[in-house]
């Protein structure tokens, strides 16, 4: 328990640093919100109310000083107001949050339901035909980016063949799937690369010759002792590829009109909507962090080395 | 247990040269890449600007290759021309930021507690957002363009080569050898410039070549999402973008510029993957 207190201690600068890095951001740019908000409306305003309105936003004070605003607001949940459609940014973002966290989710568990077993299959059954295949497979996947994945998909599956419907118009389980397909082919090829060499590494240790020659069957060294040891592989993993996973949501979601929160960044993005980029950076970027620490404890709780302070490999 | 290893004392030697052999021919393919997006200005055969509205949307053929787009535009003509953005971009900009990276880091590492304190506080911070996320923040603040776009995945990748070169060149000062450079009166720049260098350049360079593909895959991400390049200019992630709505039609001017990213990010990684084992000690046989 001291150790998570710890390293939650830890993460408060950096918590405070994203905070004002995704304020300075914004603050660099949004210094001609108000006159692009009348822009968006195609109306000459004059000067004075520019002004004024600049004044009700507090654009006008100093930077510090926004900036503590800003954070104050921010703590009670206030991130300000849509410039475009004048709704409160962080109830749209929270509304809009479960949409991308089913298709991250989503994404994630196909990801570990192929790479995990292919990976194996592929560490097991080093060099031969289908080992080779795989890994040509997986480097296949590693060099398409994913929005041309996502194009091709369309054009297989939803164009020539016609199975699955190609922009999602409701949250249900059918068009969730080319998404989740599109963004599980570039991790699934990553991790079974990773999968495969940690597999490999644990078969080739001593502990796995002695079971051998006492005459324990293969798949019970791999599944009880060689899993265990690859699950802490892909944990770390995961955690770390959360981070691409949530910027690809974003190009994805806007290909397939998938109503989440990386769709309402890039919409707000074309429209020069600053407090809805803002929440959007912050807010992925807390999420990031804070997936990234659950990790990290659960690591720390799996691995009885590292719990114990045991050095070594 | 079949796929058991079989041991073999040659084998070190014979793979050391097909290795050879292999880096050899994807180097020579990486840097054929590379000739073509210098020179693509001479390289494509109809202008990749001009229009002509009456061949607009042609499937392929002999004299257009890859079809015509929209406005009529050879499709191949502008495949060839994209190249300049896509690979001659990427690859400025991996060059960029490992070297920067790189001397933040021994800087980091070299330099008194305070400012290595600092400097790394900072990069951790840059680490805690996900990657493409901020890199979209930074191209929208900036507004869109190629150079923002660059500059925006610049802000984002540094701090990974700022870490490798701090802890490689952490090590490396640790060794003796750094020690007997210094009484044999090495001052510090030339420590850093004979000895520190030359160590540490081995995992920076492996790591810049594994970039390429995956920087090049973004830089056409921001482009696909209006965040890089602008049409008219030819960027296969903006191309893909703009002709997106022809998937159902014409699927083969959406695709096209696909999979010209598709391959260079190939021959890039498969270049990375082949650099990495050839600088590898344990295949040193």
């Amino acid at each position: 328990m001291g150790y998570a207190l710890k390293r939650f201690l830890q993460l408060i600068p950096i918590l405070f640093g994203i905070t004002f890095l995704s304020f300075l951001l914004m603050y660099l740019a949004g210094s001609d919100a108000v006159t692009e908000m009348y822009a968006n409306r195609g109306v000459e305003v004059a000067q004075e109310i520019i002004d004024q309105k600049k004044a009700s936003l507090g654009l006008d004070l100093p930077f510090w000083q926004q900036y503590g605003n800003w954070l104050l607001g921010m703590l009670q949940g206030d991130m300000g107001h849509s410039y475009v459609t004048g709704e409160e940014v962080f109830s749209a973002f929270l509304r809009k949050l479960p949409a991308t966290m089913l298709l991250t989710g989503l994404s994630l568990l196909l990801t570990v339901a192929v790479s995990l077993p292919c990976g194996i299959w592929a560490a097991v059954h080093r060099d031969r035909v289908s080992d080779l295949l795989l890994r040509f497979a997986s480097f296949l996947g590693n060099a398409m980016p994913n929005f041309f994945v996502a194009m091709v998909l369309m054009d297989i599956l939803g164009i020539e063949l016609g199975l699955l419907p190609v922009i999602s118009s409701n949250m249900d389980l059918k068009s969730a799937l080319l998404p989740t397909l599109t963004l599980s082919v570039a991790m699934s090829a990553k991790y079974l690369r990773q999968v495969r060499s940690a597999v490999l590494e644990e078969l080739g240790k001593d502990y796995v010759l002695g079971a051998r020659a006492r005459g324990i069957s293969e798949g019970v060294i791999l599944w009880k002792n060689v899993m265990k040891a690859a699950m802490l592989t892909i944990l770390t993993l995961l955690a770390l590829s959360l981070g691409n996973l949530l910027g690809g949501t974003a190009i994805i979601e806007s290909i397939f009109m998938w109503d989440g929160v990386g769709k309402l960044a890039v919409d707000a993005i074309n429209m020069r909507d600053y407090p809805v980029i803002q929440a959007y950076v912050m807010w992925m970027a807390m999420i990031y962090v804070g997936v990234n620490l659950l990790a990290d404890l659960l690591y720390h709780y799996l691995d009885p080395r590292i719990r114990l302070g045991v050095s070594g490999k | 247990m079949t796929g058991q290893r079989i041991p073999t004392v040659r084998k070190p030697k014979v793979r050391k040269n097909n290795l050879r052999l292999k880096l050899a021919f994807l180097a020579c393919l990486a840097l054929l890449l590379l000739l073509a997006s210098f020179f693509s200005e001479y390289l494509t055969p109809y202008d990749p600007y001009l229009q002509d509205l009456t061949i607009a949307k042609a499937p392929p053929s002999s004299e257009h290759w890859l079809g015509t787009d929209r406005y009529g535009r050879d499709m191949l003509s502008r495949v060839i021309a994209g190249s300049r953005t896509s690979i001659f971009a990427s690859l400025l900009l991996v060059g960029f930021i490992a070297v920067f990276g790189s001397l933040i880091g021994i800087l980091c590492a070299r330099s008194g507690k305070w400012l290595d304190t600092f400097l790394m506080r900072t990069a951790d911070l840059f680490l805690a957002f996900p990657g493409l996320v901020f890199a979209l923040a930074v191209a929208a603040v900036l507004g869109g363009g190629v150079h923002n776009a660059i500059f925006a995945l610049a802000a984002i990748s540094w701090p990974k080569y700022a870490r490798l070169s701090r802890s490689q060149t952490l090590a490396i000062s640790a060794l003796p050898f750094m020690q007997a450079a210094r009484m044999g009166g090495c001052g510090s720049l030339q420590l850093v410039w004979r000895h520190v260098l030359p160590n540490i350049s081995g995992p920076i360079l492996v790591t810049a070549m594994l970039d390429i593909g995956t920087m090049m895959m973004e830089l056409a991400g921001l482009s696909f999402l209006g965040l890089g390049a602008k049409p008219p200019i030819p960027e296969w992630g903006s191309m893909m973008s703009e002709t997106r709505n022809l998937l159902p039609t014409q699927p083969w001017i959406t695709l096209a510029p696909g999979f010209a990213i598709f391959f260079s990010v190939m021959v890039f990684n498969l270049l990375g993957d082949t650099v990495r084992d050839y600088l590898d000690p344990k295949n040193r046989g």
